[in-house]
């Protein structure tokens, strides 16, 4: 009998199976329409790289099986444009969560996509930092419980696509985990985009936000995010604000070309130094 | 070895300071990728970077702060490239927790501090030399690290060159404690044809891939690395992990991992450990000393060895590990150690462990903004000769 392989085997450390998330948990989902987008833009994983940051998110690095790095809490964007930077030839993604990359990251993220460095940031979105039990996030909606505001969260979160949008990114889009399909289509457009691309991602946590917060399940979950998606590709980013009642704008929200940071630096360097100029080359 | 490229390295005379020797140093290294962040009085140090490097094959580029740049190093380090920051106190401060990363991921990268007065913003413009201990345990957790210290523009040249040699070797972060006084001196600096700068290469592993693991250390404890891009798909984490590179949470996994990490710096303390020794044949006085200040001892050696005093200087140019062997085999006819250094006692915390009471260690400090005057060091030691 032949016996059928999941495609995306081939891209997981199965020896380190089972792996440390919940049941319910979106990171999963993202980790499966990842791979399926490298597998769809014809990718070679051997010139893909992978740099978590700490949490839950950030052990994506650990388990899929690329070049992969896992950093320090919210420096995997300048990992990542280290690494970019030094090798021109790879792809560089970095796969972490909110926390990471909107609170301890902020500075790093908006930086980044100033200067459009080339890497494809996608972000697993659960509202809160779950690996050290559900404190508050820069992302938690406004009156959502958490362990550090017990009485209700009372700051207004980050609009995500509206900061990478004012900031500078190239490629802007939010789709939930129930949006495998348009998820997968999104992060294969930003694989083959250069610049600086984001993915903000909607995903549950059943253990730590959805229970404390009596939200259901990872299925209630799903239901959540099939009823109160509205889709509006182009939408203005001031408006994707997100609530704890819904409704969530997904789509493709920025889609536009700048020179990346590589690109500006080798142009500006060429026109001062003339003949002068010894241009970058890796060892690879 | 392999040598310095010559379209890179400017062979013959300069008149150069410190911070600027240091960048000819790196360049002269191989190093081609530098991330920083201005600070007092490490600046020049990149900035010379960011002029040089276009023109011989690399580019600098000024991150948002000092957290960012000690890790783009690292992102560009396991990338292939040799890589450096410099900065100072403060920037210090923000990049121990990726010299920490460096140590525990084992990835080789030169950190360039140019001290100056500390805690704090301090005296930003002064001299100091209060960042010994920082240097050696400023992350959290148990680990070693290479530290050298240069006493003239000229050694800040060939200084960088062994901190970036080290750094590949022991696959260490490798710092060069500099100091203001240090950086910003101006003094005739050597550069030798490229033919003569040896380059340590890149330990890269000779296995194919199904074979590879990250971090199975070789006799000297030190592993092999993978290149990026290539199908090891290896894997890097800042967590404790296990000769495969997987984060294994556990108390035996530590067990042998951190150990492993610090005795491949201590193990091998005698093939890293430099020093710079003046009339210690005789010596019945041992002055230990480095930097800015080993330069002022030197004077007080001199001026009291012309007063009929037996006294000598083991100026330890490798900081960390401490020349701890070189140090007891001085000790031989010595009555009493003397220890001066712009600080308020970090290094004599190390000479006084190796003496063990045997004679007196005397401390000579200073808190910094000023070097230490050399007639006080003079002083001391006629005291101690007498």
């Amino acid at each position: 009998m032949n016996e059928e392989r999941n495609p995306v085997e081939a891209f997981l450390r199965m020896d380190r199976m089972p792996h440390i998330w919940c049941p319910g948990c979106g990171i999963g989902v993202v980790v499966n329409c990842f791979v399926r987008a490298v597998l769809e833009a014809k990718i070679d994983p051997d010139k893909l790289a992978v740099v978590s940051g700490i949490g839950c998110t950030g052990r994506i690095a650990g388990y899929i099986k690329l070049d992969s790095f896992h950093t320090t809490h919210g420096r995997a964007i300048p990992f990542a444009t280290g690494l970019k930077m030094a090798r021109p030839d790879l792809t560089v993604v970095v796969l972490s969560g909110d926390g990471d990359l909107v609170a301890i990251g902020g500075n790093h993220f908006i930086h980044a996509a100033r200067r459009n460095v080339d890497i494809k940031v996608f972000c697993v979105n659960n509202f809160t930092y779950a690996m050290t039990g559900g404190q508050v996030a820069p992302t938690s909606p406004v009156h959502s419980l958490a362990t550090t505001a017990p009485y209700g969260v009372f700051e207004e979160p980050f609009n995500l696509p509206y900061l990478a949008d004012s900031t500078g990114a190239v490629y802007v889009a939010r789709w939930t985990t129930y949006h495998v399909r348009q998820l997968s289509r999104a992060m294969n457009e930003a694989l083959q985009k250069p610049g600086f691309s984001f993915i903000d991602i909607i995903a549950p946590c059943p253990t730590i936000f959805l229970r404390r917060n009596r939200l259901g399940d990872g299925l209630d979950t799903m239901r959540f995010y099939k009823e109160n998606s509205r889709l509006e590709n182009g939408a203005d980013t001031r408006n994707v604000g997100l609530g704890l009642k819904g409704p969530i704008v997904v789509g493709k929200f920025v889609d536009r070309q700048r020179p990346t940071l590589g690109e500006c630096m080798d142009q500006e360097y060429r026109a001062a130094l003339g003949d002068k100029y010894v241009p970058y080359t890796t060892g690879a | 070895m392999p040598h310095a490229d010559p379209k890179a390295v400017l062979t013959g005379r300069h008149f150069l300071d410190g911070d600027h020797a240091c960048s000819e140093g790196a360049i002269a290294a191989g190093c081609r990728v530098a991330f920083g962040y201005p600070i007092t009085p490490s600046t020049e140090v990149v900035e010379r970077l960011s002029q040089r490097l276009p023109q011989v094959g690399g580019f600098f580029i000024q991150m948002e702060d000092e957290i960012a740049s000690s890790i783009a190093i690292q992102g560009a380090a396991w990338g292939g490239a040799r890589v450096l920051t410099a900065s100072s106190g403060p920037g210090m401060s923000l990049m121990m927790e990726h010299i920490g990363l460096a140590a525990m991921t084992e990835t080789p990268c030169v950190f360039v501090n140019v001290q100056r007065a500390g805690p704090s913003t301090g005296l930003p413009t002064m001299t100091a030399q209060a960042d010994i201990m920082q240097a050696r345990w400023g992350s959290h957790g148990d680990y070693e690290v290479i530290a050298l210290s240069p006493w003239s523009p000229q050694e800040c040249f060939e200084l960088t060159i062994k901190a970036f040699n080290l750094a590949e070797r022991y696959r260490v972060p490798t710092l060069l404690m500099m100091d203001e006084t240090v950086g910003h001196m101006v003094e005739k600096v050597e550069i030798p044809p490229a033919e003569s700068i040896e380059i340590e290469p890149r330990r890269y592993t000779r296995l194919p891939p199904s074979e590879y693991l990250p971090y199975q250390p070789g006799p000297d404890l030190v592993p092999d690395m993978a290149p990026v891009g290539k199908g090891y798909r290896f894997h890097v984490t800042g967590l404790t992990h296990d000769e495969r590179g997987y984060p294994v949470m556990t108390a035996e996994a530590q067990g042998k991992l951190i150990p492993r990490l610090v005795r491949k710096i201590l193990d091998n303390a005698n093939k890293i450990c430099i020093t710079d020794e003046h009339s210690l044949e005789d010596a019945e006085v041992v002055l230990v000393s480095f930097g800015i200040t080993a330069r002022i001892a030197l004077y007080a050696v001199e001026a009291a060895r012309r007063a009929g005093i037996r006294v000598g200087l083991l100026r330890p140019v490798t900081i960390w590990p401490f020349p701890e062997k070189r140090l007891r085999e001085v000790l031989g006819r010595a009555r009493a150690v003397v220890v001066p250094e712009l600080n308020l006692g970090q290094l004599a915390l190390e000479v006084e462990r190796i003496v063990a009471g045997k004679v007196p260690v005397i401390r000579l400090n200073h808190a910094g903004g000023a070097v230490i005057d050399p007639e006080e060091i003079l002083r001391t030691v006629k005291e101690c000769g007498r």
